[in-house]
């Protein structure tokens, strides 16, 4: 008997990649380039989507594709902006109307090193896998764990004086 | 951490980078209408579906990211003048669609009905065999039947105009309360 679980997967409709993974992926990019870029960052990363998006394999574990584009972008605009891939340690003019909380947010995770950062975003925030995680930076799984700890250690000691939700 | 107003402005703006980098295989909208909502789709070669709700518009739009391009977005601009003239059809002030129409969801003798269905006159009707012999193959009634019952742009390509030899309405892909509706805003008499 045919089983009908067993029948090709059809890939959804990129707005539907969108309206689900949009989220995830804003948050992973506010973290790893900081609030002023990432916009630029989910736009590149959901062009450069939608364009190989026929190519990728229906079964593909669409988040963690995602992300990987994200990290490449994220690198590619720190490239382009010179020998530094870590915004500024101080906040644009626009993230300052938001909650203090999160403007505390972003500036400890702007101050972690690229590593603890990226592998908090994309863990934490992405919710990837470690080893997902690790494909990513191209190391270890054991090592995109402990880069993550680390980072969430760090931002637990800056943050100990502000209240916030994770 | 994220807010709904920075997502809407970010699709905004990845709606019209795709469009200018001609990535949006397949764009959709929907609109409101006497006949409930519709859902629209163009390509680059016109106006490809147009659906009933009563389909499922998630499924409609699963099933043009397989047949067509799964890059399917939501770029309601693209159909802007879908959308107008259909306004203007629903409002009487327009008899004849003149945007460009994308049949390639139609195939061999369904198609060639379909390219004949806008010969039926806005307000008049024509018989199942009568649109058989408009295309070509007088004896083929049932498949007029089949090409109208699974016509992927309903409304602008007029398969509401076709009826039973005997007058009665016959069927409609969006049911028999549309097909009426439809008739009865164009003033055709039918039973």
């Amino acid at each position: 008997m045919l089983d009908r679980r067993r029948l090709p997967v059809v890939k959804p409709p990129f707005e539907d990649v969108v309206t689900r993974h949009g989220p995830t992926v804003l948050r992973v990019c506010r973290a790893v380039v900081g609030p002023s870029d990432a916009e630029d960052a989910w736009s590149e990363t959901f062009l450069a989507a939608l364009r190989a998006y026929p190519e990728l394999p229906a079964t593909a574990n669409v988040e963690a594709w995602l992300v990987t584009i994200a990290h490449r972008k994220a690198v590619d605009q720190g490239r382009a902006r010179g020998r530094r891939p870590v915004p500024v340690g101080e906040l644009p003019e626009r993230a300052a109307t938001r909650a203090e909380p999160d403007a505390a947010l972003w500036a400890a995770l702007a101050a972690l090193p690229p590593g603890q950062r990226q592998a908090v975003a994309y863990h934490h925030l992405g919710g990837l896998p470690y080893r997902e995680v690790a494909a990513i930076l191209g190391n270890s799984e054991a090592a995109a764990r402990r880069s993550a700890a680390d980072g969430v250690a760090a931002l637990r000691r800056a943050l100990t004086s502000v209240e916030v939700l994770w | 951490m994220t807010e709904p107003v920075a997502l809407d402005r970010l699709h905004a703006r990845l709606v019209a980078e795709a469009d200018a980098a001609g990535l949006v295989d397949v764009a959709y909208r929907t609109i409101d209408s006497p006949v409930g909502p519709l859902l629209l789709a163009g390509t680059d070669a016109g106006l490809v579906r147009v659906a009933f709700e009563s389909l499922g518009f998630d499924a409609v739009l699963a099933t043009l990211a397989e047949r067509i391009s799964p890059r399917v977005l939501h770029a309601p601009r693209r159909l802007d003048a879908v959308a107008r003239e259909l306004e203007e059809y629903f409002s009487g002030r327009r008899r004849v669609f003149d945007v460009p129409v994308d049949l390639r969801l139609a195939a061999g003798f369904r198609r060639t009905v379909l390219e004949h269905l806008p010969e039926v006159p806005f307000g008049e009707v024509a018989s199942y065999g009568g649109v058989a012999g408009l295309s070509g193959n007088p004896r083929a009634v049932r498949a007029v039947g089949t090409a109208c019952g699974t016509n992927p742009v309903p409304i602008v390509v007029p398969c509401h105009r076709v009826v039973r030899s005997d007058g009665a309405l016959g069927g409609y892909l969006g049911g028999v309360e549309a097909k009426r509706t439809l008739l009865a805003l164009e003033g055709a008499s039918v039973r």
